[in-house]
């Protein structure tokens, strides 16, 4: 896995021409990893240690990230596993007393560098939460949201992109009729695929989803399941799961963390069959976490 | 005895029954004021009391009391003694008497009993018997009188409203309009300029404005002239009097009233309560200046407090680092909430009135010099004043408001890239609406109940002018202002009648309960639908 790193590109607001605009139409065939051409990297993980205060929360992750593939990261509790997720958007700046040390290479562009500019780096990179977060107004206004922030006022573009962004989350057959109602009145399923769909409603390259299901019932989970699956044709996906089945649903790629540290990575199909390391057989056997 | 204090039953009682104490406590003060308030507008009888001694007074009958007769033995029977409002100050020299029930020989309802109420002296009670115009007797006769004054007083009172007119619109907009024209003059000649054309000009308008002015004391002369109408009454004890016709503002025989005719006169008063200005040094009329004050000094506070305590409570929320100084400032902030209002009233002469308000009419009305124009109390100084006072209030019900907004949303905007500002003004800010709508709810009650600070920031007895009218700029900020809670001080404490006023302080204080209730429903009901806009449905 190769990437060209482009040094000192820090500027994220020229967006690079999307390399996935002739695969869309031609449909990028989607398999197992072992099919088909070896996915690009679209980030890398270099060294990356994180801690708060004098706690380390990640030692010396080194991974690598394929482009418009889904990535699961698994481990028990505690494993930091979020906290990774959250690097790679940069919302662990939020908290206070965080240093971060090693890079994250986005399209070879450090992400940490001190001249990166954060909101463009959140454009590219979207976020699902655990518990879904609409915000307090109407359907309408949580999906253009990102777009009216991002500047776009035209009324038309913003129907249309609001339209597109409900179909992709397979949300706009339920609330074609009531897009002014508030958004919290949908139900928890529907709250969920909104801001699936308020990420995607800015065209992200990467949408990070930090345990998108763990507050659904098993119906809406496999509703945003498939939806997974559908959007990783055209976005890169970076999941965290407690739930191994799910990840072995959804992801193509899988990492296994403990404590901190990376401890294995590879193919869904292979972590799931015949993985290497000791901590790994434990946890996904159910001997603990 | 020990598991009955366990079982939790009598806590629930102590808790029912301190609630039930406030409330009890509440609705007494509220029936109080209301008793004592509503009741006064309504016509009472008058009453012809012959004495012993052949003396007569006519009156209202306003109270009935024990006599206190502390060297009394114990079981004897209490004497009781009347308070009657016979009125006719100007013969009498006041308007109320204590009669004892024992010196009483007959109590009677002449129906002929005429009450006028008079704009000056209070009110006249007696029988009529004259109707003169200039020297000519126009009726003659108690009945013939009174049909003859039931025509002509509404031409008279249309009479006074005229000459009125011309001196408040009239001559006001005339010497509304020298003033400014003097003022301009001064301003040049600061400026050093004295003489040109322009100077002329103004010269020459203030001319015609004189001439303006001459015309119109003419017209207001010939208007007074036909003021003329005179009524010859008797009050009890068969003095005669004459009252002039525009002297009166309103005729009536209590006694001879149905229930309708007293319910008519009831509403004409309390009409004429909300909507009049008032006479006879606030002890008649109405309080419609301070009830416009009032309203308008809350909302100029409003418009000041909410700005003001939003951006505090989001600098102390959202960016400031938490720690101990910012521990610190949010206890001061709350215990600025306990400094007595007073002193935020010095604060505000000290700091709002002298240095800026000083710095103002220097750099901006120096030719008005060395009459103070923002250099004195005025209704945005008080504003100020009480803004700052109940600032705390705004800021801490936003900051709870801003505490409870759910971290995820503020997270899940920063996700789609925006900015802590944008965050905070499109999302966490419309979330707290509600919350900053209860801080003003508050701010706004205590402000409109507040009086000590005004009273030395540019409230007044008698302010001879709205803050808001019809001259440019419409807004008056550097006015000075009436005010309902010092209209209750006023009337009820430096009045010189305090019996005649007492009603009058109760009314006041009704009326000022209502008007704070009208506020906060109305931010209620803002709030309500607010809330219920951004309902949030538990998940």
């Amino acid at each position: 896995m190769e990437t060209a790193v482009t040094e000192r590109g820090w500027n994220f607001k020229v967006k690079p021409a999307r390399q996935s605009s002739e695969q869309h139409s031609s449909g990028a065939v989607r398999g197992t990893p072992a099919a088909g051409a070896a996915p690009r990297t679209l980030i890398q993980i270099r060294g990356l240690g994180l801690r708060y205060g004098e706690k380390a929360a990640l030692e010396d992750i080194d991974l690598a990230i394929p482009q418009r593939r889904v990535t699961a990261f698994i481990g028990p509790s505690g494993c930091g596993k979020s906290t990774l997720l959250r690097c790679l958007n940069r919302m662990n700046d939020l908290v206070d007393d965080v240093r971060v040390t090693g890079e994250i290479l986005l399209d070879g562009v450090n992400i940490y560098d001190r001249r990166t500019d954060v909101v463009a780096l959140r454009q590219r990179v979207g976020m699902v939460f655990q518990k879904s977060n609409p915000f307090p107004k109407s359907i309408y206004d949580n999906v253009a949201y990102g777009l009216r922030i991002a500047g776009a006022r035209r009324k038309n573009a913003l129907d249309a992109a609001v339209e597109k962004s409900l179909k992709s989350a397979a949300l706009w057959d339920e609330v074609t009729d009531r897009l002014r109602a508030s958004a919290l009145a949908l139900s928890g399923g529907q709250q969920q695929r909104l801001c699936i769909a308020r990420a995607i409603a800015v065209e992200p390259e990467v949408i990070l989803m930090d345990e998108p299901c763990s507050a659904l019932d098993p119906i809406a989970t496999a509703k945003v399941e498939s939806l997974i699956h559908e959007l990783s044709q055209r976005y890169t996906i970076v999941i965290v799961t407690h739930n191994m089945q799910q990840a072995a649903r959804v992801s193509d790629l899988t990492a296994f963390l403990y404590l901190g540290k990376l401890v294995e990575v590879g193919s869904t199909e292979k972590i799931f069959t015949a993985r290497d390391k000791r901590e790994t057989e434990d946890y996904i056997t159910g001997r603990f976490g | 005895m020990k598991d009955f204090w366990k079982s939790g039953d009598p806590f629930v009682w102590l808790t029912g029954a301190m609630l039930a104490l406030s409330l009890l406590m509440v609705t007494g003060l509220v029936t109080l004021v209301l008793v004592n308030g509503l009741g006064f507008f309504w016509p009472r009888g008058v009453e012809r009391l012959v004495l012993d001694d052949g003396t007569v007074v006519v009156g209202e009958v306003s109270e009935r009391e024990a006599i206190p007769a502390p060297d009394a033995p114990l079981g004897t029977p209490a004497e009781y003694r009347l308070q009657v409002k016979r009125g006719n100050r100007d013969v009498e020299g006041s308007d109320f008497l204590w009669i004892d029930e024992a010196r009483i020989a007959r109590r009677e309802r002449p129906a002929d009993v005429v009450v006028l109420e008079r704009r000056e002296w209070g009110n006249f009670y007696g029988e009529i018997s004259a109707l003169r115009q200039a020297d000519r007797a126009v009726a003659t006769g108690p009945a013939e009188a009174w049909a003859a004054l039931e025509g002509r007083l509404s031409e008279a009172l249309r009479l006074h409203e005229e000459i009125f007119s011309i001196e408040k619109g009239e001559i006001g907009a005339n010497n509304h309009a020298q003033e400014r024209l003097r003022l301009r003059l001064r301003g040049r000649e600061l400026r050093g300029a004295r003489d040109g054309a322009e100077i002329d000009a103004a010269h020459r308008e203030i001319a015609s404005l004189q001439a303006a002015y001459q015309q119109s004391v003419e017209r207001l002369t010939r208007l007074r002239q036909g003021q003329n109408e005179r009524l010859v009454a008797t009050i009890a004890g068969g003095r005669e009097v004459e009252i002039p016709l525009d002297k009166i503002v309103r005729a009536y025989r209590p006694n001879r009233m149905g229930a309708f005719a007293k319910a008519g006169f009831y509403a004409t008063k309390l009409w004429e309560f909300v909507s009049a200005d008032p006479r006879e040094s606030n002890t008649e009329g109405g309080v419609f200046p301070a009830i416009f004050g009032t309203v308008m000094m809350v909302m100029i506070m409003s418009v000041l407090v909410t700005p003001l305590g939003i951006v505090a409570a989001v600098y102390l929320r959202e960016y400031a680092k938490q720690g101990p100084f910012v521990s610190a400032v949010r206890i001061a902030v709350n215990n600025l909430a306990g400094v007595p209002s007073i002193v935020f009233g010095v604060f505000g002469v000290g700091f709002f009135i002298y240095t800026i308000g000083g710095t103002v009419d220097r750099w901006f009305f120096p030719e008005a010099l060395p009459t103070p124009t923002f250099g004195t109390g005025g209704i945005l100084w008080a504003s100020l004043t009480l803004a700052l006072l109940t600032v705390p209030v705004v800021i801490v019900a936003t900051e709870e408001g801003l505490a409870a907004v759910p971290r995820g949303v503020r997270e899940a905007s920063l996700a789609l890239a925006a900015t802590k500002f944008e965050t905070t003004w499109r999302v966490v800010l419309p979330a707290v609406l509600p919350s900053i709508l209860t801080g003003l709810i508050l701010a706004m009650a205590r402000a409109a109940g507040e009086v000590a600070p005004l009273m030395i920031t540019g409230v007044v007895k008698l302010a001879p002018a709205l803050p808001l009218d019809g001259f440019f700029p419409f807004f008056h900020f550097e006015r000075k202002f009436m005010h309902l809670g010092f209209h209750i001080y006023d009337v009820g404490f430096q009045s010189p009648n305090v019996d005649v006023a007492r009603p009058m302080v109760y009314m006041t204080t009704v009326l000022l309960l209502t008007i704070v209730l009208f506020l906060n429903l109305t931010a209620i009901l803002l709030r309500n639908r607010l809330r219920r806009r951004l309902q949030v449905s538990a998940v």
